[in-house]
């Protein structure tokens, strides 16, 4: 009996196979490759040549933009879509509001790519649906920001707000009316309410979703490259460069040096956020 | 005892004080709360809705400065060139690579509910990793990857576009295991397959004919998903030369802004449409079980 | 007042009078309160008890001033406090479970009232040490509400609740999310810690055994009507009406004939508790300690067959069927009930205690 089912357990993992092999082949490969060949040159000898590129000053400049971009994105999308959090979570639990806000939001947090950038530029663009309604009441809207970093804010704040929506949601729906009848029957004011209770008991939850908020931001790479067809002045769109342009002698794996550097930056990132939820969880359960 | 620090003289005025008419402090207090509500309800709708009311409204523009509306963008998608084999070949990949991550998926996932527990978290873990890596950052690895493919590939079929479903089905992975894994919470994997077996049903017969129809609206919703994420791709296939709507749009962007935007609005509708479904798909069997 | 801190010298404070005039409160067109007056003596502990939805909590929060009142006033120490925010009311309140700030320590909790009247650390801590000392959880000063039990977490919240020294004491279930034993043990130090204090108190609940065990008086409560306001003994003997009658206590309703002044039940004249009760067919509410228990043969209107028994400790609880009078609980000491097995033929006997009478088609 113990030995068939020994042999049983040991053929079992057969069944595992195929999609062990399969993440193997597409999933873990092509990482490992990103890292290994970024210390190697065209001949697949170590080389630490890729790596000392980013230090070159566009580079590091494009980091710097990115991280930028994504902080800021980050922060605007997280505070506007707490709020927006807590509109849907201050109304009916059953209602319609809830149901069709968590239902937008979840499509809408997905949304990127070429038709954001599209929306945007249809928008507030020159010839944007926006711009010209305002340039009816002597307002400016156009010129060339749209395609820069304060444009890819902007327009970045479209899903960022809404997966703001869907990650703070849980967490406020954790914070229980009674703490605010606590704190009101104990003599203490909206204020001290929102000062010694609701905003320390929010923070982790906050603080994660800051953090899931910059690595989606800093991952992003469709809306940026519709909206910025040339340079790189985010990483992402330096990657581009590297794999689409002429391969200059000796920077063949430039572009897997600098998807490691990005891969370290979300990587640091998750981990923070990891490390945050699973306090805040503990409170708001 | 007199009264308490906090309770000065002001509060015991307050107290005494005539009864002022009007609703009492808290249905002020809710009014003012709802009034906050709709400002800021709008304001968001405004934010959300306007960039795709200028969606359409842009793809319906006439020629020059007339102002009026036509259709004629739309009308010129299925002519311009390209354009259709990118719609088709989207279309394609979408239902391929929801097959292919189901496939891979649904049997892996009961497999190891039953026979591997101890796999369980393995398995999650690297469904869950492609969220974790940046798609740009996995197109720099798949680059070479595809180099070998295309190596492979007969000379007929090069450059087909379907070849990225290895790549997509690598990028559903966590929506798709998502779905499923709380589909499988759902119902008791274990007794269900032992009944079956118990009554000499085969592990094919127990995975098509027990399991996969239990599990029905979780599958709908993962292959859902996996048709909207891939109807939205775009950095994989213009980053590793492949046509898709996605790039397809973008390149005529440049040329014939108008008939870019209808496609853009069209693919959109599609795919909200789509995530409607699924959001009703993902309420059935929530609101069965309610009634029971 | 900032000397007087010690809990024995709290104790010493004789608690304020609370009024509840003809309060009010409806939502929508549903009233969850129609007019409710009850005045709580200084000191006393007052049960609200009722079925759910019968306004209860409304009441309470009416007096804590978490809800406003459509009509009617809030009397506390001879001040109308109707038009004050909770805030500025002065209550302590306890509420059913999950209260207690969770990224808060038990000390921390329980000082949170003295830190918002801007008291320093030190004085705050001291005297939050010295409430918890009053439930009996200074050993658990530094633990998280996660860390300890639900038991636990309510006398934290009790005594965060008594920290500000409120003139008022109000208990919103406290114990309903606490399992039996808990409850009992933790009813019993609530009403120790109460009368040690000394602070007027208005406790809602549900349960009867609760209300009855720790109040000076219970008031029931149907649909957002006070139906009988009284000491727990005369409530329990002497309901008022019908709906009291059936609430408190288990009870066997009879069937009766009210005639002069007594009512005939299965053959016995019982005096009534309401000599004023219409004569006529009646149904007559019996509890089932007034009915008494022998072993007999034969037939009989009294007698019947025993159907089940439920061992209750002390006590125990046998149910005999009379046949077409249907069947009657009767408890008696659990030594007695042994020679009521299931199937045993027992006679039914009723003490001449007062009985309520109610009419048969309620």
């Amino acid at each position: 009996m113990t030995s068939s089912r020994a042999t049983g357990s040991r053929l079992s993992w057969i069944g595992a196979v195929p999609f062990l092999g399969y993440v193997a082949l597409f999933l873990l490969l092509p990482t490992s490759l990103v890292v290994v060949q970024s210390f190697a040159d065209a001949q697949n000898r170590p080389t630490l040549a890729n790596v000392r590129f980013l230090a070159e000053p566009y580079v590091v400049s494009a980091f710097g933009n990115s991280i930028a971009l994504s902080a800021v994105s980050a922060v605007i999308g997280a505070v506007l879509g707490a709020v927006l959090a807590w509109v849907v979570a201050t109304g009916h639990p059953d209602g319609t509001l809830r149901r069709i806000a968590t239902a937008v939001c979840g499509v809408l947090a997905q949304f990127g790519g070429v038709t954001l950038a599209f929306a945007f530029i249809a928008t507030v663009g020159t010839q944007g649906l926006l711009t010209l309604l305002l340039q009816d009441l002597g307002l400016d809207l156009a010129g060339p920001w749209l395609y820069r970093l304060p444009g890819l804010v902007l327009v970045y704040s479209y899903f960022q707000i809404p997966l703001m929506v869907l990650v703070f949601l849980p967490a406020l729906d954790g914070v229980r009316p009674q703490w605010r009848e606590a704190v009101e029957t104990l003599g203490g004011s909206t204020w001290q309410y929102l000062r010694h209770v609701a905003v320390p008991l929010l923070t982790p939850a906050f603080l994660g979703a800051l953090l899931l908020l910059f690595a989606n931001a800093f991952a992003a790479y469709a809306t940026a490259a519709a909206l910025i067809s040339q340079g790189g002045v985010i990483v992402p769109l330096q990657i581009r460069t590297a794999l689409t342009s002429e391969v200059l002698l000796g920077r063949e794996n430039v572009g897997k040096a600098l998807a490691l550097g990005m891969v370290l930056v979300v990587a640091v990132a998750m981990y923070l956020y990891a490390r945050v939820q699973a306090r805040g969880a503990r409170w708001l359960r | 005892m007199t009264a308490p620090p906090h309770l000065g003289p002001a509060a015991t005025s307050l107290a005494t004080a005539p009864e002022r008419t009007g609703a009492g402090l808290h249905a002020r207090r809710l009014r003012r709360r709802k009034m906050v509500r709709g400002v800021l309800l709008a304001a968001f709708a405004a934010f959300f809705g306007i960039p795709l009311l200028a969606l359409v409204e842009f793809s319906t523009r006439e020629r020059g400065a007339g102002g009026g509306r036509t259709l004629e963008a739309w009308k010129a998608i299925p002519q311009y060139p390209g354009l259709p084999e990118a719609i088709v070949a989207s279309l394609q990949l979408a239902a391929l690579t929801s097959v292919g991550a189901l496939f891979l998926l649904v049997p892996t996932m009961v497999w190891v509910r039953l026979r591997l527990p101890r796999l369980s978290r393995l398995v999650e873990f690297l469904c869950l990793l492609p969220l974790t890596i940046p798609a740009i950052v996995l197109v720099v690895g798949w680059a070479p990857l595809y180099l070998w493919i295309n190596y492979f590939t007969p000379r007929t079929y090069q450059s087909t576009p379907l070849v990225l479903t290895f790549a997509y089905v690598v990028l559903v992975l966590p929506y798709a295991y998502r779905t499923l894994d709380s589909g499988l919470s759902a119902i008791d994997v274990r007794t269900l397959s032992e009944a079956a077996r118990s009554l000499g049903a085969s592990w094919a017969t127990v995975l098509l004919r027990v399991i996969a129809p239990n599990l029905g609206p979780a599958i709908l919703n993962a292959a859902l998903l996996s048709v909207a994420l891939v109807l939205g791709e775009f950095t994989v296939a213009s980053l590793l030369n492949y046509v898709n709507v996605q790039v397809a749009m973008n390149a005529i962007g440049q040329a014939e802004a108008r008939v870019a935007v209808a496609v853009a609005a069209g693919a959109l509708m599609s795919v909200f449409l789509l995530l409607f479904l699924l959001s009703f798909v993902g309420r059935g069997p929530r609101r069965v079980r309610s009634t029971r | 007042m900032t000397t007087s801190t010690t809990p024995a010298s709290a104790g010493t404070r004789a608690g304020a009078e609370v009024r509840l005039e003809s309060l009010r409160r409806s939502y929508g067109a549903v009233p969850a309160l129609d007019g409710l007056d009850l005045v709580l003596h200084p000191g006393e502990l007052v049960a609200l008890l009722g079925p759910s939805g019968c306004g209860k909590t409304t009441a309470l929060r009416l007096v804590a001033g978490l809800e406003d009142a459509d009509s009617g006033r809030v009397v506390v120490g001879g001040r109308d406090v109707t038009r004050l925010p909770a805030s500025r009311r002065d209550m302590g309140m306890v509420f059913q479970a999950y209260s207690l700030f969770p990224h808060m320590t038990s000390l921390e909790n329980v000082a949170f009232g003295l830190r918002l009247r801007g008291q320093a650390a030190r004085e705050r801590h001291r005297r939050a040490g010295e409430v918890l000392e009053l439930v009996g959880l200074s050993a658990q000063a530094d633990r998280y509400p996660h860390q300890m039990s639900g038991g636990q977490q309510q006398r934290v919240a009790l005594a965060r609740a008594l920290a500000i020294q409120p003139t008022v004491l109000l208990l919103d279930e406290p114990l309903s999310a606490l399992d039996a034993k808990v409850r009992a043990q933790l009813r019993d130090e609530i009403r120790r810690v109460q009368l040690e204090v000394g602070i007027t108190t208005l406790f809602v609940t549900h349960d009867q055994e609760e209300a009855l065990a720790v109040a000076d008086r219970v008031g029931v409560m149907n649909s957002g009507r006070l139906e009988q306001v009284g000491s727990p003994t005369d409530v329990y003997h002497r309901p008022a009406t019908p709906f009291v009658a059936e609430f408190v206590g288990l009870s066997n309703k009879l069937p009766a004939t009210v005639a002069d002044g007594s009512a005939e039940v299965l053959g016995v004249r019982l005096p009534l508790v309401d000599p004023r009760a219409e004569p006529g067919a009646a149904l007559a509410v019996v509890r089932p300690e007034s009915v008494g228990l022998t072993p007999a043969e034969g037939d009989g209107p009294l007698v019947g067959t025993v159907v089940a028994t439920s061992f209750l400790g002390a006590v125990s609880r046998v149910r005999v069927d009379l046949g077409p009078v249907g069947t009657v609980l009767a408890q008696l000491p659990t030594a007695e009930a042994g020679r009521f097995a299931p199937g045993a033929r027992a006679r039914i006997g009723l003490r001449p205690e007062p009985v309520v009478v109610v009419r048969p088609h309620e």
